[in-house]
């Protein structure tokens, strides 16, 4: 066959594969997400200077995080202290600036976490099978059925108080339902042409696993991290918020808006501000986890 | 329109409008089902038969749409028409069967009340008592052995052959003029897919209905078919009766596919091949859409695409240089 | 042809336990045949006779439930998989689906390239890049295409990738299960070409897993007719198409359709009814409910397989003369 022929490889071979696009590559899928849902795209952007800001705290913000300022105590917002200052004169913005580094820390790192720690739970319990399965997915279960926010308080309660622990707190509550998605990807992935290809070569179950599994559940596994991020985030808020959770003087915005909470008929903005920082993000976060699964995930396609 | 004719599509475009490009699925067609006959649509995989036919039963899909073209059934005009006008016709006059019944018939649905519905649906008058009376006769007819038992049946219990079986069952109770059939048998195993052809022409013979009939089978079509549509990257590439077709091929595409075929008999150490694949729709050559896989294209060929012409009487080719049609041995 | 045994089945068993009551399916029942060195022997049924899973239980891709298969005078359906991994690569497949036997993240390099890295054959990347081009150009798939990925290409083409896959490792036997069911006819005639030009190239042997008995005609030597997991007939392809002993085999030739439409009112049997559930089988012979010849003896007594003038058939009454 000569070469020629073969430059007219992609054809609509089908009609309905070419109606969802189902031979697009992931870039293009990421531009049509973009195009088809805007807010989708916008929400990305905003995450993103988000993330830019918290790198950049210690340059962006005016004031240090935990710097005191008694002479100007509750002051109203002004050009000088862009969201006005707290009850021990320190500039709320500059204290959301740092507050949001471990905010969206505590969002990503135990969301990160869990993921890794969920893909393994969820392929070695769906290639291997049978009492195996069992375990883990009865041990999932069993974190799924708790409150996720309630084994939380419970974890910080019993290890104390700090900033590891609740990553710990959130990372437990986080990976069984990551170990449910990859665990029903591999059962159907496993039984595909391609796998008993690779099985007939001889290549070894854990390559079979990372190799040929692990890479098709990516897309589900990026929508499903695009939507955990905002649960951590709000747990660690929730958290912080009941006094469990991250430790004065440092910040993030669950506290910033617990310490608020007295001043809220004075002064309003104090606890009205990273309530609406946490809302943007989640939201944010959300939006693009709705926009990337529609583009991405095979099961929500049309 | 033709009085002989049940269903006449005149010159209908049907188009993918995706990111990449405008995809010309279905390019100027033309097709004639003449009442009481078998039709056959031939074509490989995304020549665009079932998007053809999706068009005339108004199902196409987004991103795709009808430009333009006629489809007159029975002297009622269907383009244009609305939604549940459409509905109405296609449930009672044209029925459609698919090539997978499994997903067609609803799997929490006992076969037996998913064909009665169809009948009531189509007649409201009639009976609970009289409707199953009638589901109880077209299974016999379709040929489904014990019906009283496989009414009971949910589609997952029954065997494939079966199936389809219960899906002509339901297309056929409405008395259609119409049948179009999508790959009927391409699912199933040989010994079966004999058994549904035979049906198909045994309900024909019957009924005086007409059959649409796509498939990329052309022994299926030497089999049942009147008539033979042959389409190649949206167009229709040649059409004639079936005798006419086999014995006179003219277009090198049917000759191609014609030989492609593994006779049994004939012990040939390899077998033809047409080279290359079938063409990017959105890049489609210049010419004859045929040209690059072509064994007798000339400069002309890939300079402009010929027209359907009538070479002999009713046999109708889309090629500037049809084949000498010698009366095959 | 030579008659060297590559591989030989003895009464091979293959039961699947079903979720409900403990019920068995017999996928494979008393299954005895040999593949000879060099020659296709072909395997054709209806769908769901069990061919597929007795391609596979023969080269180890499913543990055998009972019965032997020999290889070099070993049983390979006893060893572990440990214990057959170094026969493994002897015995390669070619599948079905063309757009599901083709890793959708992997690119072509890397696809081809997995026997080659798995069995560490080649040593360096750039000498399994280099093997893995040679590979692409004995299946007729050009070069530049190294770094693409299987969804840029069409059925045909992908056919083609999972064939260079198959041939990497330079086995001895080739299942190939109904390699060409889910392609185009002209595309088909490709493949098939393609697959008897390597079988020449690299001196295989094909295990042909095929329901189209015209495909079959074109690439068998010798044909084995199943069905619901029982063999009805071994034999040459030329007789068998000649004239087949077996009842179901007459059936299964009568039924192919033939694109000529003079022969359409051919003499014709159309078999009725449908295939028997594999979970209870007939107690005698497993085709005597769809069978028109049946008698008392067949309902009662499983045929064995037995010689009738070189070829075998598992029928109480073949068909000859008298049954014609």
């Amino acid at each position: 066959m000569s070469s020629d022929i073969l430059k007219n490889d992609i054809r609509p071979d089908d009609e309905l594969s070419l109606q969802i696009g189902e031979r697009d590559g992931i870039r293009d899928k990421l531009k049509r997400m973009c195009r088809q849902n805007p807010l989708a795209a916008v929400s990305a952007i905003v995450i993103l200077i988000f993330i830019l800001m918290a790198i950049f705290a210690p340059i962006i913000a005016p004031y240090g995080e935990t710097e005191p300022d008694l002479l100007n105590r509750l002051q109203d917002p002004s050009l000088t202290h862009l969201l006005g200052t707290d009850e021990l004169g320190r500039d709320l913005f500059s204290r959301m600036l740092y507050g949001s580094r471990l905010s969206i820390t505590i969002g990503i790192l135990p969301s990160l976490i869990s993921l890794i720690i969920g893909v393994i739970a969820g392929l070695v319990a769906g290639y291997f099978g049978g009492w195996i399965d069992y375990v883990i997915m009865r041990i999932a279960d069993v974190m799924l059925s708790v409150p996720s926010l309630l084994l939380a308080m419970v974890v910080m309660y019993t290890l104390g108080t700090s900033t590891i622990n609740l990553f710990v707190a959130l990372t437990m509550t986080g990976w069984s339902s990551v170990a449910r998605v990859v665990r029903s990807h591999t059962l159907s992935i496993k039984e595909s042409e391609y796998v008993e290809a690779a099985r007939s070569i001889g290549v070894s179950k854990w390559k079979i696993m990372f190799r040929h599994i692990f890479p098709n559940c990516i897309p589900s596994l990026i929508v499903l991290f695009t939507l955990n991020v905002p649960s951590a985030i709000l747990s660690e808020s929730s958290l912080s918020f009941l006094g469990i959770g991250i430790k004065v003087p440092f910040a993030s915005w669950g506290l910033i808006v617990n310490q608020g909470r007295q001043f809220l008929f004075t002064q309003p903005w104090l606890c009205l501000a990273p309530c609406v920082a946490i809302m943007i993000i989640v939201l944010a976060f959300n939006f693009l986890g709705d926009g990337l699964r529609d583009v991405l995930d095979p099961y929500m396609q049309r | 329109m033709d009085d002989r004719n049940i269903l006449e599509i005149r010159g209908l475009r049907s188009y993918f409008f995706t990111e990449k490009g405008t995809v010309p699925a279905v390019d100027g067609v033309d097709i004639d089902v003449p009442k009481g006959s078998i039709v056959g649509l031939v074509g490989e995989s995304g020549c665009g038969k079932s998007m053809t036919v999706r068009s005339i039963m108004g199902l196409v899909k987004y991103p795709g749409r009808v430009v333009e073209g006629s489809m007159c059934f029975d002297g009622r005009e269907l383009s244009g028409l609305r939604e549940n006008e459409l509905r109405k016709i296609c449930g009672d006059d044209i029925s459609m069967i698919f090539q997978e019944p499994m997903t067609s018939l609803n799997p929490v649905m006992k076969v037996g009340k998913q064909v009665r519905e169809a009948l009531m649906i189509h007649d409201r008058s009639i009976s609970r008592a009289e409707a199953d009376k009638k589901v109880m006769e077209i299974f016999e007819k379709v040929g489904i052995p014990e019906p009283e038992k496989r009414l009971e049946c949910y589609p997952h219990q029954l065997s494939g052959g079966l199936r389809q079986r219960v899906m002509i069952a339901m297309a056929m109770i409405c008395r259609p003029k119409l049948l179009i059939a999508d790959e009927p048998t391409t699912a199933l195993d040989v010994t079966i897919e004999a058994q549904i052809l035979r049906l198909m022409k045994e309900l024909r013979d019957e009924t005086g209905m007409s059959v649409l009939l796509i498939t990329h089978n052309l022994g299926v079509v030497a089999e049942i078919c009147d008539y033979v549509y042959v389409m190649y990257a949206g167009r229709i590439v040649e059409q004639a009766e079936t005798f006419e077709l086999f014995d006179h091929t003219a277009h090198p595409y049917t000759r191609g596919l014609l030989d492609s075929i593994p006779r049994i008999g004939g012990s040939a150490e390899r077998l033809h091949t047409i080279p290359g694949v079938v063409p990017n729709l959105l890049h489609l050559p210049k010419g004859c859409a045929f040209c690059n896989r072509c064994g007798y294209a000339e400069e002309a060929c890939h300079k402009a695409g010929g027209e359907l012409m009538e070479i002999r009487p009713g046999h109708k080719v889309r090629c500037i240089k049809p084949l000498e049609t010698e009366v095959k041995a | 042809m030579s008659r060297e045994i590559l591989l030989r089945a003895e009464h091979l068993y293959k039961t699947y336990k079903t979720g409900k009551k403990g019920r068995e399916v017999h996928a494979v029942s008393d299954v005895s045949l040999e593949i000879h060195k060099g020659e296709t022997l072909a395997l054709v049924g209806e769908s769901g006779c069990g061919k597929s899973t007795l391609g596979r239980t023969l080269i180890h891709m499913l543990p055998a439930t009972a019965g032997s298969v020999i290889y070099k005078d070993m049983d390979i359906a006893a060893m572990s998989d440990k214990q057959f991994k170094p026969y493994r690569s002897k015995m390669q497949m070619i599948f079905q689906d063309p757009y599901a036997s083709l890793d959708p993240r992997m690119t072509v390099r890397d696809i081809i390239a997995e026997p080659l890295e798995t069995y560490k054959l080649c040593g360096s990347r750039e000498k399994t890049t280099e093997a893995v081009l040679r590979l692409m150009e004995a299946v007729g798939i050009p070069g530049e295409f190294l770094n693409r990925y299987p969804h840029q290409f069409s059925g045909g083409q992908r056919q083609r990738i999972g064939i260079a896959r198959a041939i990497a490792l330079r086995p001895e036997l080739i299942i190939c299960d109904e390699p060409v069911s889910a392609l185009d006819v002209s595309v088909q005639s490709q493949v098939l070409n393609l697959l008897k030009d390597i079988q020449k190239d690299y001196d295989l042997t094909y295990l042909f897993i095929g329901h189209d008995l015209s495909v079959v005609n074109f690439m068998a030597d010798r044909v084995c007719v199943m069905f619901l997991g029982c063999i009805c007939e071994v034999a040459d392809k030329d007789e068998l198409y000649a004239k087949p002993l077996h009842p179901y085999s007459e059936f299964l030739l009568d039924a192919i359709p033939i694109a000529d439409p003079h022969r359409r009112n051919r003499k014709r049997k159309v078999i009725s009814g449908e295939i028997p559930s594999p979970m209870d089988l007939p107690k005698g012979c497993c085709f005597c409910t769809r069978c028109p010849y049946a008698t008392e003896e067949c309902r009662s007594i499983r045929p064995e397989l037995r010689d009738i003038g070189g070829r075998k058939v598992a029928c109480h009454h073949p068909l000859e003369g008298e049954n014609r």
